[in-house]
């Protein structure tokens, strides 16, 4: 005889105020094989479960019905909670009345009835649930950390300082990302490689980390705690053992190229290594553009390298590693301007973006530092700075807010201000949003001690005339329209995805947005997780954000796989796909409907009329199962079954929902 | 080459019979030159472009509909000279597209059917077409070199992009690309595309007067002897007004306002005459002298 025990949740008003909860908990209470039916305000609170804990012992439940929310918020909680109880936490059923019900229907004459449906639903797949147990499988105390910028830096050190192994993957020939591109980094004003290069020796040093650099992630196959990553370690065309790193060979190369580092402002040598500061230091050929590789003649490289490290033919490698968890760290790119073909990029040489401005003004870049016009090479004596290109723009552009680029404006405007003193700094900008610690105070200094002149209002068109630039703009303050002639404009991009994001998406399994960012589990409360059991996001590659929310996220991140790996195995979820051999015709119909390749053939002895026989039957590898159901579905014989969501139980669903068969009332066994 | 390709149906539209006559002459001129044949669509009517939309959206509509369901009718693709009557004759076809229940309710009201799925053509379409712009190449007897020109393009050519489809909205290049095959020097310039005042030319003539002053400096800042159009509304303001605007700068200006077919025309060896050349305000015919273009 099973004892089903129902209880109902208010969610405060969020379900109470539009079911009538009293009338429900009548009409349940006369369900064939509910014994006791209860009401709570709140039931996953503590009083809410210790209620429930005690009906359960003192009336001697062996199935809970819970009819509150989404599964998908507190199906786990109230697993513990019926555990606790000293039941088998799978015979625990969840009626969501609140996202399936009172949250998507205004009237309560509509959704009481429809609330009542919903649980005798569930109570009829409870009289038919079956004890289930979990697995378990081990965790690889290995992580991989995709991306060599600060946020995967900082998440890769973290990990490895934890005790654990680390992987750090970048594409690059140097690590660094980003921030090694930029001078000095807001509010405080630190020179960016300054703070940046120690961590980079500290990740390369690191006896736990392993840095794989110029190198590409391939393929990923398995899941949390038992990921096999295939990673392509491409050749430099430089032995990096021998090479010490001298430079002679970039100072000998005979031929320029324009720098993807400098992002076009300067050139580097088609053998290079990208910035001074570089980890490891060791350059690559760039065998597109090496005259070696076109025409098989120079090696002037190689002529020159005195530890004999050059090495043309060195091919790629490819190699597998093993891993517990993925930490993405792939960073962002920025929005191509020539989009707003009316502010002139392309056309007038003076109008860049803020990176290239930042590779001018850094000591190390293309002009050491000064701050000079492109097209001829004098400093200017009046700078635009636009915001917003391409961020915040159904029509051309993005719809959401880069989030740094006020800031790093204000921090151009006032670096331009400090070395060019008689010089002008517009800002134009449509909101200026400075919401970090001390970024309010930053935007202050700029506008009283640098006297940078901010102006609000969205330039309408950028064109040249005499050889300055005429900034055309509504000034909406003063609520006239403005022409403001300047020498130089520098347009902030949008921070967009990698452009490959949704391939690397694809590659992992991972779900990425319209605007190609990985998203996260949830948005409020699971910020660096991912659906994806295993893999966790820090940095830009999840959304724009500055340097101080991408170390901490990294952290996070950190911090979650320090959690994973912590462990020597971890639990299986039980509601698998399960074969039932008997009925198994081995057709495997099954196998290739699976996404997740769980699937596979397996021969089997039987005895049938006396002789041994050898039959193929299918065979679910419960780690890869993720109980989609899917296989359920093609199997033709009925033989496959999804553990938790069996073919009775669902049948069982609609039978009741439907009523279609004449029964008698229905015995609770 | 099918006979079919090289004829269009034409709609002139109300400024080419009367104050564009010199545009209507030099379009048909040119067209003839090529082996085009322009067949006027009979029995035209207004296409709405300045008060029909503004006054009822379903006659906003329905006017320029009527056109194209003519143009169906006769099996040909349409051109239409004027920057206006191609704007509306476009949006006309988005609207067909968007919403069937137009198509509906113009084809309840008129009798005729119409599927808006014929394209049409602006003038600049037409003269680099696929089979008339090699026509028109092979045709140029008198090249008009030396001859610096910007190219005004105004606003409803390429604007709005999602109902014109044609060129960049903010660096158009296909009339200056025109400029070039017959032989003259296209000089680009940023106001391509900027306001010349359209109909304020009636209501706020000192707006227009500025205006049109900031589109011919910037043309002549940037070298050019001379500006083309392909725009009824173009010529009359950047012509009819550049006198008044000179004034208010205090400068001459003195840059002729040629319709990008009377340019064509010419360097195809028509005389001057034929294309409607002597009756604008800005005197057009000095600069071809000079030039030994005329």
């Amino acid at each position: 005889m099973k004892r089903v025990g129902v209880f109902l949740c208010w969610c405060g008003s969020n379900i109470a105020g539009t079911v009538d909860v009293g009338k429900v908990a009548e009409q349940v209470r006369r369900l064939p094989g509910v014994v006791y039916v209860e009401e709570n305000k709140y039931t996953c609170s503590e009083p809410g479960q210790a209620s429930l804990i005690k009906a359960v012992k003192e009336r001697k439940l062996d199935r809970v019905v819970v009819a509150s929310c989404s599964p998908r918020l507190h199906e786990p909680t109230f697993r513990r909670t019926v555990e606790a109880a000293g039941l088998n936490p799978y015979f625990f059923e969840m009626a969501n009345v609140r996202e399936h019900c009172s949250w998507v229907h205004p009237d309560k004459e509509t959704a009481t009835p429809k609330a009542f449906d919903i649980v005798r639903k569930a109570v009829a797949k409870a009289l038919r649930l079956e004890a289930l147990s979990r697995g378990s499988i081990a965790i690889e105390k290995k992580a991989l950390v995709v991306g060599g910028g600060i946020a995967g830096i900082q998440a890769a050190l973290d990990i490895a300082d934890a005790g654990h192994k680390v992987i750090l993957l970048e594409r690059e020939p140097t690590i660094g990302g980003r921030m090694a591109q930029l001078d000095k980094t807001f509010p405080t004003l630190d020179c960016s490689s300054c703070i940046l290069t120690p961590k980079m020796v500290d990740a390369a040093k690191h006896p736990n980390i392993t840095l794989y650099s110029y190198s590409e992630l391939e393929k990923v196959e398995g899941y949390i705690g038992n990921f096999t990553v295939t990673i392509r370690k491409k050749a430099r065309g430089v032995d990096e053992i021998l090479c010490t790193g001298c430079g002679m060979c970039q100072t000998k190369c005979p031929i320029k190229v324009s720098s993807e580092f400098d992002e076009g402002m300067g050139q580097r040598k088609a053998i290079y290594s990208p910035f001074p500061q570089a980890v490891p230091n060791k350059p690559v050929i760039d065998r597109v553009n090496c005259t070696f590789y076109k025409t098989g003649k120079c090696k002037i490289c190689e002529k020159f390298c005195e530890a004999k490290a050059i090495r043309f033919d060195q091919e790629d490698t490819i190699l597998e590693e093993k891993v517990g968890a993925i930490v993405m760290a792939t960073g962002f790119d920025l929005f191509d301007v020539t989009r707003y073909g009316e502010y002139g990029y392309g056309l007038y040489p003076n109008v860049i973006t803020s990176m290239q401005l930042e590779r001018l003004i850094n000591a190390s870049g293309p002009t050491e530092g000064k701050i000079k016009k492109p097209s001829d090479h004098e400093i200017p004596k009046s700078v635009a700075f636009i915001l917003c290109v391409g961020s915040r723009d159904e029509q051309k552009g993005t719809t959401y807010c880069s989030r740094a680029c006020c800031m790093y404006s204000i921090k151009h405007a006032m670096q331009y201000r400090d070395k060019v003193k008689d010089g002008r700094a517009y800002v134009f900008y449509m909101d200026i949003r400075t919401p970090g610690k001390s970024y309010e105070e930053f935007y202050k200094r700029a506008a009283v001690d640098y006297g940078v002149e901010f102006i609000r209002g969205r330039p309408s068109k950028i064109y040249g005339r005499g050889g300055k630039l005429i900034v055309k703009a509504e000034d909406t303050l003063l609520g006239r329209p403005i022409e403001v002639e300047v020498e130089m404009v520098v347009l902030a991009p949008a921070m967009v995805s990698r452009h490959d994001a949704a391939k690397m998406a694809q590659t992992l399994s991972v779900s990425y947005d319209g605007y190609g960012f990985l998203t996260e589990a949830h948005p409020k409360l699971r910020p660096v997780e991912t659906n994806t059991a295993g893999i966790f996001l820090a940095g830009a590659c999840q959304g724009p954000k500055d340097i101080p929310d991408t170390v901490a996220q990294a952290s996070a991140a950190g911090a979650k796989v320090i959690g994973l790996l912590s462990h020597d195995t971890m639990a299986t979820e039980p509601m698998i796909a399960r074969v039932n051999e008997a009925l198994c015709s081995g057709c495997l119909w099954c196998k290739p409907i699976c996404p997740y390749k769980a699937i596979d053939g397996k021969t089997i002895q039987e005895k049938i009329a006396g002789k041994l026989v050898s039959r193929q039957v299918a065979a679910v590898n419960s780690g890869l199962c993720h109980g989609c159901g899917a296989c359920t579905v093609a199997c033709r014989d009925g033989a496959m079954n999804l553990a938790g969501f069996t073919n009775d139980q669902m049948l069982a669903e609609v039978d009741e929902l439907l009523g279609w068969y004449d029964r008698p009332a229905r015995s609770a066994d | 080459m099918t006979a079919e390709t090289m004829r269009y149906a034409y709609y002139p539209g109300c400024s080419l019979h009367s104050t564009a006559r010199e545009y209507d002459l030099s379009v048909k001129a040119v067209a003839r030159a090529a082996g085009v044949e322009l067949l006027e669509i009979p029995d035209w009517n207004c296409c709405g472009a300045s008060s029909a939309h503004v006054t009822d959206p379903f006659l906003g509509f329905a006017l320029p509909a009527r056109t194209l369901a003519q143009g169906e009718e006769m099996g040909l693709d349409i051109m239409a000279p004027c920057a206006a009557c191609y704007g509306r004759l476009m949006a006309a076809k988005e609207e067909a597209h968007r919403h069937p229940d137009f198509v509906r309710r113009f084809e309840a009201a008129s009798g005729r059917r119409f599927s808006a799925k014929r394209p049409v053509l602006n003038v600049l379409e037409f003269l680099t077409a696929e089979k008339v712009a090699p026509a028109i190449g092979a045709a140029v007897k008198r090249p008009l070199s030396g001859l610096k020109v910007a190219s005004y393009y105004g606003c409803l050519l390429v604007r709005p992009p999602k109902v014109t489809h044609f060129d960049d909205a903010e660096r158009p290049v296909i009339m200056d690309r025109v400029l070039e095959t017959i032989g003259a020097t296209p000089v680009d310039f940023p106001f391509k595309t900027e306001c010349c005042g359209a109909s304020l030319g009636i209501s706020r003539v000192d707006l227009v007067i500025e205006l049109a002053a900031r589109i011919v400096e910037a043309a002549k800042g940037a070298g050019a002897e001379a500006i083309a159009v392909a725009c009824p509304l173009c010529q009359t303001n950047l012509d009819g007004r550049q006198a008044a605007a000179a004034t208010k700068r205090r400068e001459t200006f003195g840059l002729p306002v040629y319709y990008v077919t009377q340019l064509v025309g010419l360097a195809l060896g028509l005389r001057p005459a034929a294309l409607g050349l002597g009756r604008q305000t800005v005197d057009t015919m000095g600069l071809l002298r000079q030039k030994k273009l005329a």
